[in-house]
């Protein structure tokens, strides 16, 4: 049996000066490593800007691929919250019993699919069909609408020999506009129509801003959750004791879920744009430069974390920053949570049994760090 | 059996009883708003934030430092703030009354 394992790469660094630099595009980024670092800057954010340029807080740097604004995560306070406040009740539906059955369902379908055949790359057979299904929910609209963004392929903005690819991008955003356009013709119950009819300050969103809230819906819970849900069953099928655990004692998949995400920490990190000069890690921080939040990094501080290498599925105290810090933490958690935890559920309860035949890992690469994130490819036998 | 009582930031107040489990949890069985308990009570969404009366606040089990480190940097935070993910039903004195932070 493999051992499954996601290294960290940012020990030293993180111990020895707390920072490193990432280079992208002529606009370096320090990448802040350390837990307590991290969520300060997490919190302050009229120094540490989420609302710039669209795109730029993002690593490596969407500046030259689009001009939407993706809402509210690149918008700043007070108009954040108000967007936020508009959206949270949309959001926290996965919370709802009839959606978790649906999660359900349709990991029993994807389990059936995958039983009948000896080997199935997991990243693309599983992964990427659960997460766009799942999303039919998150947006209510037609089941049969995920075939189309399972033909996309797993990567809608990153292409194989580009880190940005505009391209594919274009794909989304077009099919967001004709999506948006079809909605404003016959409204319905989803999530296009629900913001159409949303107001903020007293007037109806615009489409504009439908667009940059839907952008936002894809484009953050794509590869995050197709990691999360991929590397889980890496995990499963290096570990034989895990499911007959989890279906013995139920009860344990709320922390082993937040203890999942904590250790895979799906997305690496968050920049932010700096409005003052100021200090961080004894280190002058220019106006107008980025910073980014390496949530990886801060998830193994051993200053907060009791041996932080090692999943530990009942971690009882676990404050980990998988899905962000503050007020800009993922809008998309409560679904991508309600994810995970079924899909433990459902493998315990079927007695799913997960082999590994081969990999090849996605390893990310940013200059003096290179992380595994998950799997670019990974072949498994479920029985 | 304890009895807790909740108050609302719109002043709602809520009687409520349980023997076990965390204040977390006995608050979103009882749908009170501003408790959202998003990660289930490993101390890492803040969404529980309390502040327990000051009458109270003493006869509590201390927070732990992880706890505390979170609390630091929460808004609406008081002398009297906690989680209610950490703070178990059976530690809590008979009515125990708590203001939900936010
Ligand atoms: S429920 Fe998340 S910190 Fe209490």
């Amino acid at each position: 049996m493999e051992k499954f394992g996601i290294p960290d790469p940012f020990e030293g660094e993180r111990e020895a000066k707390g920072f490193g630099t990432v280079q992208d595009q002529e606009d370096d980024v320090m990448m802040l490593l350390r837990l307590k670092d991290v969520r300060k800057t997490a919190k302050d954010v009229k120094t540490f800007q989420s609302g710039a340029k669209p795109g730029r807080i993002v690593v490596p740097s969407e500046v030259s691929i689009r001009d939407t604004r993706q809402i509210p995560f690149e918008v700043d306070p007070p108009l954040h919250g108000k967007y936020r406040s508009v959206l949270e009740d949309w959001f926290r539906r996965p919370e709802n019993t009839d959606y978790q059955q649906a999660i359900a369902a349709i990991i029993r379908e994807l389990l059936s699919e995958v039983k009948a055949k000896s080997s199935v790359e997991a990243v693309s057979e599983f992964s990427l069909k659960l997460q766009s299904r799942a999303l039919t929910l998150l947006l209510n609209i037609p089941y049969a609408e995920a075939e189309t963004w399972i033909s996309w392929g797993t990567h809608v903005f990153r292409s194989e020999d580009s880190a940005v690819d505009g391209d594919k991008a274009e794909i989304l955003y077009s099919y967001i506009d004709r999506q948006i356009l079809k909605a404003e013709e016959s409204p319905g119950e989803d999530l296009y129509s629900i913001l159409l009819n949303s107001e903020i300050d007293g007037r109806k969103f615009t489409k504009e801003e439908v667009r940059g809230v839907m952008i936002l819906t894809f484009a953050g819970g794509r590869d995050t959750v197709i990691n999360a849900v991929t590397n889980t069953l890496a995990y499963i099928a290096s570990k034989p004791q895990v499911l007959p655990a989890v279906k013995a004692n139920p009860a344990i998949i709320t922390t082993a879920v937040e203890e999942l995400v904590r250790y895979f920490s799906p997305l690496t990190h968050m920049g932010r744009v700096v409005t003052a000069d100021t200090e961080i890690c004894e280190h002058a921080v220019k106006a107008d430069s980025r910073v980014s939040l390496c949530w990886a990094s801060a998830n193994r501080d051993p200053n907060t974390f009791e041996n932080p290498n090692e999943i530990n599925l009942e971690r009882q105290l676990n404050p980990h920053v998988g899905f962000g810090f503050g007020i800009h933490k993922c809008l998309g958690a409560t679904h991508a949570r309600q994810v995970l935890r079924t899909l433990l559920q459902v493998l315990a309860e079927d007695d799913i049994k997960i082999s590994l035949l081969e990999a090849k890992e996605n390893i990310e690469d940013w200059g003096e760090f290179q992380r595994k994130v998950g799997y670019d490819q990974i072949h498994l036998s479920f029985s | 059996m304890s009895q807790i009582i909740f108050i609302t930031q719109n002043q709602e107040r809520y009687e409520l009883s349980a023997e076990s489990g965390s204040l977390m949890e006995l608050a979103k069985a009882n749908r009170i708003s501003g408790i959202d308990g998003d990660c289930g009570g490993v101390c890492s969404c803040a969404t529980c934030h309390i502040h327990i009366h000051p009458d109270h606040f003493e006869q509590l089990p201390a927070a732990s430092e992880i706890e505390l480190e979170m609390l630091e940097l929460e808004d609406n935070v008081s002398d009297t703030s906690r989680l209610a993910c950490q703070v178990k039903v059976q530690d809590a004195p008979e009515g125990l009354i708590v203001t939900v932070a936010n």
